[in-house]
């Protein structure tokens, strides 16, 4: 304790010390209050059992999930200030940004960190299967999970529109087909024939759920718009409340699951 | 070598080597789950995918930019469902002497602080994916292709590959089924499995010689009809969704004849040899009755079997019943393939005057 560095000088100054309100964390107590402390860190317990924070059981693919996530929303938010989703912009608008925007790597990382967080929530839910953590006490977190994954896909499927090239429009043409072909909600699924009331017919295509889906009977403007605020605003705010429920519950189950 | 390969990789071939090869897996999962068959299988796949990559058909697809990530997931599940096994097996023969899993041990329940082991396990992941994103960001542009006409589709339309097993259901099902009420089977099936899987042993630790039902059972879905279907689809698919083997040429003009014939037609016209009623019931009411069969009359008589008393003894009327619907549901996608390669069997309910085609 004779020699002080630069370090223990900086720690002492008031402007650190109204950051962090705790001494270096190498006792028990400065430990604590790091994580307990912290925002951001104390979504964690302040221990936990060896066996949960090995690799080896988690592979860390939920927290690589929830980082993903964040770097999406990042380079999703500068994305947002390039583009404008109208049939007339979209696409030049991507190539501006392609072609006046130096080093722009934003939106590769932002599309292929969009298949990476697919890889890892699928990996996660893999790994979860693997080591039989969805059952009791956390049956309803892995329900919770299943719907994250659903949400994941379907905000890939809505971003994959936003380029608006031919990839982005067929592609979603090939999904919307699908909503067409609903069973009774559909107008090309069955039973819609038979929501038939003389010649009042229920389930057109100009009510059914692919019209609901791209405010259209076909993949136009309307559904770049849809799909951009889906995108953008909707799904992510439904994402994020998922994710803060997930992790609550992952407390509350009494942490990462071990032996009993 | 080249030929034979474009030749059983057709689904017709693959599918039941592919569901061999999983059936093999799991059974000597503790032989797959040593670290010596790891080396071997890694030793043997390298050159392998080195001879694979020679070959510029096969290379073009592989390194289509939207084809990198199923490269990335094929190459992870490949190494964490090793490593998972191995993991399994370590406990399972630590279970077979009587002793507990490897997670419970006392060193691994020993309590640590967060700050800093899990915090920087963590740090670690982060920096590592980060590198990892943006080195994937430098090399591979994100594709751009030309600006959206609706008039004119290119052919085949893909969706991304993590829906390219949905796609690939379209060859054995219609829309509503395989785009529909499928995935609502999976994503229903998905979150019930906690609820209808009542074994209390395997929580928490790696494990198949404690819960073989719940392997068996989410791993074939997983492995052959999820991951496989979706590799048929992104790599074997080509223009107007027919098969091209991984070394042949995309070419535009290959022409598959193929004549599927309706259930109706064969017990009318081939059975029966008589003309095809006009009463579209009529019709098909053969169709009618074995689809009746399947759901409603299949699952009440297992469960009058000796297995299936056993499995009602142990969860009870609703969970036999929720988990007997759901393998039906699952093995309806195998069934109608196979039915399709072995009779070119076409829809086993044909009534396209109510758009219902099963
Ligand atoms: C956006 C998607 C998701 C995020 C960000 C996420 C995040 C996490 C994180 C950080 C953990 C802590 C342990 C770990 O890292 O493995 C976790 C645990 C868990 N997750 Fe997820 N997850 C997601 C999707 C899913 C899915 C798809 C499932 C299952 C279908 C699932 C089920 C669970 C369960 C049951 C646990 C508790 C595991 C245990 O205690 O061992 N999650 N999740």
């Amino acid at each position: 304790m004779s020699k002080r560095g630069v370090a223990d000088y900086i720690r002492e100054t008031q402007v650190w010390k109204s950051i962090f309100r705790h001494g270096p964390p190498t006792n028990a107590r400065n430990r604590a209050a790091v994580v307990a402390g912290n925002v951001f860190l104390h979504l964690h317990p302040i221990k936990l059992k060896k066996s949960g924070v090995q690799l080896g059981y988690t592979w860390c693919m939920g927290g690589l999930s929830f980082f993903v996530f964040l770097a999406l929303t990042v380079t999703g938010l500068l994305l947002m200030f390039y583009y404008r989703p109208t049939a007339e912009y979209a696409y030049n608008d991507i190539i501006a940004l392609k072609e006046h925007v130096p080093l722009g790597i934003m939106r590769e990382i932002h599309r292929w960190g969009a298949h990476a967080m697919v890889i890892t929530v699928w990996l996660h839910m893999f790994r979860v299967f693997m080591t039989g953590s969805y059952k009791p006490p956390r049956e309803f977190n892995w329900g919770v999970g299943v719907i994250l994954l659903v949400l994941t896909l379907l905000l890939s499927f809505t971003g994959y529109l936003l380029p608006w090239d031919q990839l982005a429009i067929w592609a979603i043409t090939v999904g919307a087909n699908m909503a067409k072909a609903t069973p009774f909600l559909g107008h090309g699924g069955p039973g819609a024939a038979l929501a038939q009331i003389g010649d009042f017919v229920m389930v057109s295509d100009k009510n059914d759920v692919r019209f609901q889906l791209l405010a259209g009977r076909f993949v136009g403007e309307p559904a770049l718009l849809r799909f951009y605020i889906l995108h953008c605003v909707f799904i992510p705010l439904v994402v994020a409340t998922l994710i803060a429920v997930h992790f609550w519950r992952i407390r509350k189950d009494g942490g990462i699951s071990a032996p009993l | 070598m080249k030929e034979l390969i474009n030749i059983i990789a057709d689904p017709i071939f693959s599918f039941p080597i592919v569901t061999t090869l999983f059936v093999l897996m799991m059974k000597y999962y503790r032989i797959v789950g040593t670290k010596k068959f790891g080396i071997g299988a890694l030793l043997t796949a390298i050159p392998v995918a080195t001879w694979l990559c020679l070959d510029p058909n096969f290379r073009k697809i592989i390194l289509w930019p939207d084809n990198i990530p199923i490269n990335i997931i094929i190459i992870l599940i490949a190494w964490l469902t090793w490593y998972s096994l191995y993991r399994a097996a370590l406990n399972d023969n630590r279970l077979d002497e009587g002793l507990g899993p490897w997670e419970g041990l006392p060193e691994n329940r020993e309590k640590v602080w967060v700050w800093p082991n899990l915090v920087y396990t963590e740090l670690m992941c982060i920096i590592g994916c980060t590198v990892f994103l943006v080195v994937w960001a430098i090399i591979f542009k994100a594709p751009l292709e030309e600006p959206a006409n609706p008039t004119w589709a290119p052919n085949p339309a893909k969706a991304p590959w993590y829906f390219l097993g949905l796609q690939e259901m379209l060859v054995y099902f219609d829309p509503w089924m395989a785009g529909v009420v499928l995935p609502g089977i999976i994503v229903v099936g998905l979150i019930a499995i906690p609820y209808i899987d009542t074994n209390p042993k395997g929580n928490g630790y790696y494990t198949i010689a404690e819960r073989p039902l719940a392997m068996w059972g989410f791993l074939f879905g997983w492995f052959v009809l999820w991951q496989y279907l979706i590799i048929v689809g992104t790599f074997l698919r080509g223009p107007n969704w027919t098969y091209y083997g991984p070394f042949e040429y995309w070419d535009f003009h290959k022409v598959v004849a193929e004549y599927n014939v309706n259930l109706s037609e064969f017990f009318w016209i081939k059975w029966l040899n008589r003309p095809m009623p006009a009463n579209m019931f009529v019709r098909e009411f053969f169709g009618i009755l074995i689809t009746i069969g399947y759901l409603f009359i299949l699952p009440p008589a297992i469960a009058r079997m000796k297995w299936g008393k056993k499995i009602i003894a142990n969860v009870g009327q609703i969970r036999y019943y929720i988990t007997i619907f759901l393998i039906i549901g699952m093995a309806s996608l195998p069934i109608k393939m196979v039915l399709r390669w072995l009779f070119s069997l076409k829809y086993i309910i044909a009534l396209p005057e109510l758009e219902l085609n099963l």
